[in-house]
């Protein structure tokens, strides 16, 4: 991201020292619910999830740690990596996170979930570059939402009092920490690199993709026009758009976050490039789509 | 022969009625939608027609061209407005010229209903009282509003209020 005019690039300034050291976290206390099998022991690629992570991570960071709970102490497959303990229970990642900070407080923090099989050296290094030290921490914007993304970010170690306070005053979510703190956001060098994998649908999907069988999610330009109520809400009559949405249906929830579209997916039709389509039908770059409220002529 | 098209000029129904004439036919039926000054319980001032005419055009059309193979007549065709219209303007003429009466009627109804539900055209009504709004689109989006419209848009839309056309 290139720093916005009249604002200091840190990397244009020298420190006055060096910038804290980086330690790898990998976050494998999760519970893998809705994946109903511990996604830290999936193989993707011939490598079990975790030990992939653990390499990313190990290979930028000066020390790397896998983050557990008190109860995945021996646990074989998490006991084989150095490894930081909880403090305290059922606190979730901002735990984790908390826990790093008190084993190391001299140390920036690059944490990272176990499961994100997308994630490349690539992706890390350009997060590290643009790390700016100066501020609590430096994220990811999610290319779903906009928002930060929690779980491939660094954690300075001038964010450990506010994490600290932040647990202490009851809430738990990393996400929201970010929002609310003065977190240096980058826009994602590949888009896709931090989708992660939760239900067993979406690990098909994910090794089809790395296996080369399905193309990746990719950043499709799509012209999206607006009619009547949509063309007032949205205050134009078109507009093009990046977006990684495959399908109307998804096209649609993401243009709900950026425009006040009350109307619910199932009052409309939607056509592309001229014609009625299904909401599921798979959208390709070039396309013009139509959202098309209920009609009242005659 | 247009089967159906838009217009954002005031129609003229006997041009629109003499593109339909043909001597193999004994009957003719056509329908006029004029805007009304009250609808839903307020009185309308004016109202403005939006289409999203590269669909439109094609649904429209395929409603005409089903019609006239459904029903088995010789010629019909539709035009509907766009753009701003005021009380009484003519905003939507469907014309249908047959042998018998019997399936002219039949077509000329099956083309009002099917364009009303299916072709991409928005009516905004402003109101005597200076408010104004999308039909079917403004009440349906508010907040805990249980009115159940059928949005099925294909075929059963049924309102149970009386329609203008």
């Amino acid at each position: 991201m290139r720093p916005l005019p009249g604002r200091i690039d840190p990397s244009t300034v020298r420190p006055m020292t060096s910038p804290p050291p980086v330690f790898g976290l990998v976050l494998a206390g999760g519970m893998s619910r809705r994946m109903q099998t511990d996604k830290a022991a999936l193989q993707i690629h011939g490598k079990q999830q975790l030990e992939r992570a653990f390499e990313l991570a190990s290979g930028l960071c000066a020390k790397t740690f896998v983050s557990v709970r008190a109860d995945q102490r021996a646990d074989p497959l998490r006991s084989r990596f150095p490894t930081i303990v909880d403090e305290k229970d059922g606190l979730g990642p901002i735990g984790g996170i908390s826990s790093a900070q008190a084993a190391h407080p001299e140390a920036a923090w690059l944490v990272l979930a176990c499961d994100l099989p997308f994630l490349t050296t690539a992706t890390l290094k350009f997060l590290l570059d643009h790390r700016d030290p100066s501020k609590p921490a430096t994220a990811f914007i999610s290319t779903h939402d906009g928002l930060p993304e929690p779980l491939c970010t660094v954690w300075e170690p001038s964010s450990r009092e506010a994490v600290t306070a932040w647990i202490a005053s009851g809430k738990t979510c990393p996400r929201k920490f970010l929002i609310n703190s003065a977190t240096h956001l980058l826009k994602q060098p590949d888009p896709q690199a931090l989708d992660n994998v939760n239900t067993p649908d979406e690990l098909t999907a994910a090794m089809s993709v790395l296996d080369g069988k399905a193309p990746a999610a990719v950043l499709k330009t799509l012209k999206i026009q607006y009619f009547a109520l949509f063309r007032e809400q949205a205050g134009r009559g078109e507009e093009t758009l990046e977006s990684t949405a495959d399908t109307p249906a998804r096209l649609y929830v993401e243009l709900q976050r950026r425009h006040p579209f009350k109307l619910q997916k199932e009052q409309l039709r939607v056509a592309v490039n001229s014609e009625f389509c299904d909401w599921q039908a798979p959208l390709n770059s070039g396309d013009t789509v139509v959202f098309i409220p209920p009609v009242a002529g005659g | 022969m247009t089967l159906f098209r838009f217009s954002d000029v005031n129609l003229d129904p006997a041009a629109e009625r003499r593109a339909l004439e043909d001597p193999a036919c004994g009957g003719f039926v056509s329908f006029e939608g004029w805007v009304r000054n009250h609808n839903e319980g307020l009185e309308v001032r004016r109202l403005e027609y939006e289409a999203f005419a590269a669909l439109g055009i094609k649904e429209g059309d395929r409603i005409v061209a089903d019609a006239i193979k459904k029903f088995g007549v010789e010629r019909a065709a539709c035009v509907h407005r766009i753009g701003s219209l005021e009380i009484g303007d003519l905003a939507v003429w469907v014309g249908v010229s047959s042998r018998h009466r019997g399936e002219a009627f039949a077509a000329c109804r099956y083309i009002i209903d099917e364009v009303k539900h299916r072709v991409p055209i928005w009516k905004k009504e402003h109101y005597v009282n200076g408010d104004s709004g999308w039909v079917n689109c403004e009440a349906c989006a508010a907040p805990g509003h249980d009115h159940k419209h059928d949005h099925d848009h294909a075929h059963s839309h049924d309102h149970s209020h009386a329609e203008k056309a």
